[in-house]
């Protein structure tokens, strides 16, 4: 999964920089390898047509 | 006077009827909560219906009524019941709403928040049966359609009437525009008006679009960062209810823990005047929505004396500020050792904030939802854009375990499922939701109505009884377990109340 490695646009601050060196911790390396698994099995929990299930999800105003 | 931080959460839940052309969202939502209550006890689940007897949503906190505020309506002829929990569960504004019961602490709230959530999934599998083949329906816990469309989740503190409403303003505003940074539940594009919706990637936050005014008796339309409805459901001499209807809806356990757990504190400080610095925005409106449009945060917000900070820089010295107020006046009014445990991970959280935010995607919804999307995106090679990646962010929000985004990606819990499904039915024991669920439970069919402050025996030939409870902090198990025990019948509860 080299393209993961360049996530996140909208992160400007200096510290981002490091962002990727946490995440070899320990629980980092879990929270890497439960994304991957999520990814690879996410496509058959999605709704199956996209454009439909946001255009139909319409709710009334509430409080 | 110090108030103990009584605290309750309502939330709207959004509701989709699937496999019809005509989908009435009311009907739907009467038609799961009647469902949930025929199923949860088959025959003798008590129906107790709300008691409308003491509510005034239009009495306003600054003491007048301005012409162009339009009081909240209440809806009695709708689906409203009162369960063995203390919650009250009903319909509203065409959602099914949820309000848990009055709770002591942070913890408290969230097992009873979580119940709700099970009791709303309970709920859909029980109104499955009664629905016509092919017909669903399913339930969000969001608070925006994305297409200008909001609904809320409030939560409520109890506090001391004698607290100028004006410092509630003050510091309140300050909190609650910056505490975004930990609260927000995440979006896709904006529904501010005037904007197009993916002139912004990503927020923090479903809510900050739909916020006009810094205070108003609103909760519908020009929703106020500061709500004024003056509606104690208490004692309304020594008690103010701030309602807060300036936050997210939130999957993730933590987030909904540090949100009650640090609201609850500071508002403690502000009765205690422990807040040192007044921060006073220049727009507060427009600084909701500049926190909420930063995934940086990193951008400085101007004060009205021209000076700039960021939402982090406050939050940080809100948290210095507790921890001082801490070690002066104790936990006791602000969730006894829950408060230090909260007060531990929000400072946690902000040193997490300012040195990588990301490693908090097991805990905070923005940035688990945020991340879970970046990656979907790269994988997939979608703009944000797209349509899946705005149908994660609602499925990221499906309450049904097996579809719910935020459940698989297995979020940190601060709860378990026992104390969950305990609190479906059973109160909290140490506030006076404890007196209304037991009473529920053991006489349910003699109980003709209840409400937040009071409950309405049926006991026979007498006229109808109503027990007032405009203590909140009273009717606990300490205070009434013995006596419910002694108790055969409500007749005996009554004298024995009396005695």
């Amino acid at each position: 999964m080299a393209e993961r490695e360049q996530r996140r646009k909208a992160a400007p601050s200096e510290q981002d920089q490091v962002e990727d060196l946490p995440a070899s911790t320990e629980s980092g390396e879990k929270l890497k390898a439960d994304m991957d698994d999520l990814l690879d099995e996410i496509d058959e929990v999605l709704e199956t047509n996209a454009e439909d299930f946001v255009k139909s999800y319409i709710q009334k105003g509430g409080q | 006077m110090v108030v103990p931080k009584t605290i309750g959460i309502e939330t709207e839940y959004g509701i989709v009827l699937r496999g019809t052309d005509d989908p009435n969202p009311i009907s739907a939502s009467s038609m799961l909560i009647t469902a949930y209550l025929s199923a949860a006890q088959p025959g003798r689940y008590p129906r107790v219906s709300w008691d409308f007897e003491d509510e005034s949503p239009s009495r306003d906190a600054r003491g007048e009524t301005s012409l162009s505020a339009l009081a909240p309506e209440i809806e009695t002829h709708l689906v409203n019941a009162v369960l063995t929990n203390g919650a009250r569960y009903y319909v509203d504004h065409a959602h099914p709403e949820y309000s848990t019961p009055e709770c002591a602490d942070a913890r408290s709230v969230l097992v009873h928040d979580r119940a709700g959530e099970e009791i709303l999934v309970e709920s859909m599998r029980a109104v499955d049966a009664l629905l016509p083949p092919g017909q669903e329906i399913v339930v969000y816990k969001n608070n925006c359609d994305g297409k200008g469309n909001s609904y809320g989740c409030h939560e409520n503190y109890l506090m001391d009437r004698l607290t100028p409403f004006g410092q509630i303003v003050h510091h309140g505003t300050a909190h609650l525009v910056t505490r975004q940074i930990y609260t927000g539940a995440g979006k896709v594009g904006t529904e501010m008006p005037g904007l197009s919706r993916h002139e912004v990637d990503f927020q923090l936050t479903q809510r900050a679009d739909f916020f006009e005014e810094e205070v108003g008796l609103e909760t519908t339309l020009k929703r106020p960062i500061i709500n004024t409805r003056d509606e104690p459901h208490a004692d309304a001499r020594k008690y103010r209810r701030l309602h807060v209807i300036a936050g997210d809806a939130n999957m993730s356990e933590y987030s909904t823990y540090l949100k009650v757990g640090v609201t609850a504190i500071v508002l403690g400080m502000i009765e205690q005047e422990s807040i040192r610095r007044r921060w006073i925005f220049a727009d507060p409106v427009r600084a909701m929505q500049q926190v909420s449009f930063d995934t940086s945060l990193g951008r400085p917000l101007d004060l009205e004396d021209g000076s700039r900070v960021t939402a982090l820089d406050i939050q940080e010295a809100l948290a210095a500020d507790a921890r001082r107020h801490v070690e002066r006046h104790g936990t006791d009014d602000i969730g006894g050792s829950v408060a230090l445990d909260v007060l531990d991970e929000w400072e946690s959280t902000l040193a997490s904030l300012r040195s990588d935010p990301m490693s908090l995607a097991d805990r905070l919804d923005w940035i688990a939802k945020m991340r879970l999307l970046e990656a979907y995106r790269e994988r997939h090679e979608l703009e944000w854009s797209d349509a899946r990646i705005s149908a994660m962010d609602i499925q990221y929000h499906d309450v049904r375990p097996d579809r719910s985004l935020a459940r698989r990606l297995g979020l940190h819990r601060i709860t378990n499922d026992a104390e969950v499904t305990a609190a479906m039915s059973a109160p909290p024991d140490d506030t006076r939701a404890y007196f209304r669920g037991e009473c529920l439970r053991r006489w349910g069919d003699q109980i003709v109505a209840a409400n937040w402050d009071s409950i309405v025996f049926d006991v026979g030939t007498d006229p109808l009884r109503r027990i007032p409870m405009m203590e909140p902090t009273r009717g606990t198990r300490a205070h009434v377990g013995t006596v419910l025990e002694q108790s055969e019948t409500p007749l005996e509860l009554l004298e024995n109340l009396r005695s």
